[in-house]
Parts: C-alpha cells; sequence; structure tokens
C-alpha cells in the first residue's frame, strides 16, 4: 500500500500514456495523429499484461512445462482480442485519411476543418 | 510498380515457408503457444510480402476480393454454427469432449502434447484463422490497390 | 486562451497517472483468486494443454465473437470507402 519505486513497468505506462496524449493534444498533420493513437493503444495493452505477472513465474501452458507457478492467465487472453480491435481502427482511420487527401488535397488538420459542398 | 529480379526471385523462394509456417500455427494452437489469430496475422504477413514485391495490380488478376469475401463469410459462419452445436445445456458448450472422435483427455501436470485432445477448440481455431487471413489480405489488397492508380492519374 | 486550459488539465491527468503507477499494488505479487480455479482445473474440463487458448475460446467465449464482428465490420468499411461509381470505368 505503501508508495514503492520498484514498479518501473507502471511508470513506463505512465510514460506512455503520457505521450501520447500529449502528441494527440498538439500536433496538426493528421498522420502524426494517428502514430499518437497507435502509442495510446501499446501502453494500454503493456499495462494489462503487467497486471498479471507472478514472481519467478512460467507461461501458462501445460505441454513438457518447466517448475513452478503460473503466470495468470485471464489477462493475456484479454490482451489479444484488445490487439485486433488496435489494427481494425487503425485500417479504418488511414482510410479516411486517403480519402482527404484525394478530397482537398492537404493533410492539415486546420485546412480542412469546415464541411464543403 | 514491380520490384526488381531479385527481389522477385527471393519471395519466390520464401512464399512456401512463409505459409506453412503460418498453418502449422493455427493447427497446434491448443498445444503450444498460437491459436488463430496469431497463426492468421503471419499467413497474411506473407501475402503482404507477395503484394509488395509484384504489384498489386498482376496480383488482383489472379485473386479478387469477391473470393476472399466468400472466404472470410465461411470462416463466420462456421464459429457460429460450432457455438450452437452445444445448445442442449448452454450457448457456448464444448459438447465434443469424452467424445471419441477429439476428445481424450490429457493426463495433469507437464506431458509431451497428444493432438487428438481440445473437444470443439481446434475447429474454432481453423475458423477464426479462416476469418482473419480473409480479412488483413482484403485491407491491403484494397489500399495497395487505391494508392497506386493515383499514382497512375497524376 | 485554449492552450494554456489544454496544458492545465493535460498536468493534472500526468500527476494522476504518475500517482497511480506508485499506488498500485506491488509488482509481481497481484491479488488474484479467480485465476488460480481456471488454472487447476482447465486440463479436466476443456482437455487442453494450452490454458490461455481455453480461456480465449472457451471460457471466454462471447468476447471472441464480439472481436471478430468488430473485424468484420472493419473490413466491410475499408471496401466500401473504395468503391467507385457506376459512370467510371472499371469493376
Amino acid at each position: 500500500m505503501i508508495a514503492t519505486i520498484f514498479n518501473i513497468p507502471f511508470l513506463a505506462v505512465a510514460a506512455l500514456v503520457g505521450i501520447a496524449l500529449y502528441i494527440i493534444i498538439s500536433q496538426r498533420n493528421l498522420i502524426k495523429l494517428v502514430m499518437g493513437i497507435v502509442i495510446l493503444e501499446a501502453g494500454v495493452n503493456l499495462f494489462l499484461i503487467t497486471l498479471g505477472y507472478r514472481e519467478a513465474g512460467i507461461a501458462p501452458i501445460y505441454t513438457n512445462a518447466p517448475e513452478g507457478v503460473m503466470v495468470l492467465p485471464v489477462p493475456q487472453a484479454l490482451t489479444l482480442t484488445s490487439i485486433v480491435i488496435g489494427v481494425a481502427i487503425t485500417a479504418l482511420m488511414l482510410s479516411m485519411i486517403m480519402l482527404t487527401h484525394r478530397h482537398t488535397g492537404s493533410i492539415d488538420a486546420e485546412k480542412s476543418r469546415r464541411m464543403k459542398g | 510498380m514491380m520490384m526488381s529480379k531479385i527481389v522477385r526471385t527471393i519471395s519466390n523462394l520464401l512464399l512456401p515457408f512463409i505459409l506453412t509456417y503460418g498453418i502449422y500455427v493455427i493447427l497446434h494452437g491448443h498445444l503450444t503457444p498460437g491459436g488463430g489469430f496469431q497463426g492468421g496475422a503471419v499467413f497474411a504477413s506473407g501475402i503482404a510480402l507477395f503484394i509488395v514485391a509484384f504489384g498489386s495490380y498482376n496480383i488482383q488478376k489472379n485473386l479478387k476480393e469477391h473470393h476472399l469475401s466468400i472466404l472470410e463469410s465461411s470462416g463466420a459462419l462456421l464459429f457460429i454454427g460450432l457455438a450452437f452445436g452445444g445448445i442442449a445445456i448452454v450457448f457456448f458448450y464444448n459438447f465434443l469432449v469424452g467424445s471419441p472422435i477429439l476428445g481424450h483427455i490429457p493426463p495433469s501436470g507437464s506431458n509431451p502434447g497428444d493432438i487428438w485432445t481440445g473437444g470443439v477448440i481446434p475447429l474454432m481455431s481453423i475458423a477464426v484463422g479462416l476469418k482473419v487471413i480473409a480479412g488483413l489480405s482484403v485491407i491491403v489488397l484494397v489500399m495497395a490497390l487505391a494508392s497506386s492508380k493515383t499514382e497512375i492519374e497524376e | 486562451m485554449r492552450r494554456t486550459t489544454a496544458a492545465i488539465f493535460l498536468g493534472i491527468i500526468i500527476a494522476l497517472l504518475i500517482a497511480t503507477a506508485l499506488l498500485i499494488h506491488p509488482f509481481g505479487y497481484p491479488p488474484s483468486q479467480m485465476d488460480d480455479y481456471i488454472i487447476e482445473n482447465a486440463q479436466s474440463e476443456t482437455g487442453t494443454n494450452n490454458i490461455v487458448t481455453s480461456v480465449v475460446f472457451d471460457y471466454r467465449g462471447f468476447d471472441t465473437l464480439g472481436e471478430a464482428t468488430i473485424l468484420f465490420t472493419a473490413v466491410t468499411g475499408v471496401v466500401m470507402l473504395f468503391r467507385k461509381k457506376k459512370e467510371e470505368t472499371a469493376k
């Protein structure tokens, strides 16, 4: 319960999410905005996996398994689903950027603000 | 927009190994790390290598999007059909554990794996693998076709 | 004016994130008891050696069904965005 500075993976997750939020707020180029969203997805997936680690654990598979306690299997199953959802969202966002460039000729978020006819 | 002769020859040599590795990871999903999603991603990356090396216009003559969409829909229907198979007890019931086809039960603890175990899980793995292969290949093919046509018109 | 408001809220969110990272449970000792049941009984109930695959397809099959639907919808959306009108050539 006391604040400990040995949670280095959780500090890495906080750094990734913070950098991603700063990129999303302050960039004008649309492709760099998509890169910020991808970094946010990576941070959330890392958080899900490091929630379920047991000290000196082995993989939760029984085929020729060595000795030791097993890590938790449920967060790994949730991370699989999250990775596939991230791929689907990135594909849709890049398709919309290609169509925006075809219609207005620039990928600047300030120039294609108002909806024209 | 084909690439040079060296790239085309090497990708012709590498493609059977990549596709075999993808199908191996799908089929052994219940013994080793892997499963439907991971094996489908490996297979689709082999198809993406082929599209980059040979140009999307030459690939589109043989591998039409219509056939890929039929493959994806059949994968989804097989998944839902297997989920409805054990509807007598509950929706996602594993009705093949204990029966002679795929129903051996492994001894508890560490053991070398037996491939005829797992109940309905290897069949579900194959259905999801087909869906992911067709879905990711269609996304890469459609985006490559759209960007190459705008290069030709400019 | 807008940039200072955005900077203040970003500072608050980053401070809360760092506080969460320091006050969460120590890394390596998760307080979970549900997974002990799954590790003990997965081999006799489902019949596989791979516990992660049995959790994805058997104990939590509904999440896999929802995710297959998301993948199908994304592929439909991408193909629909790049379709030509009937007056142009091809297709």
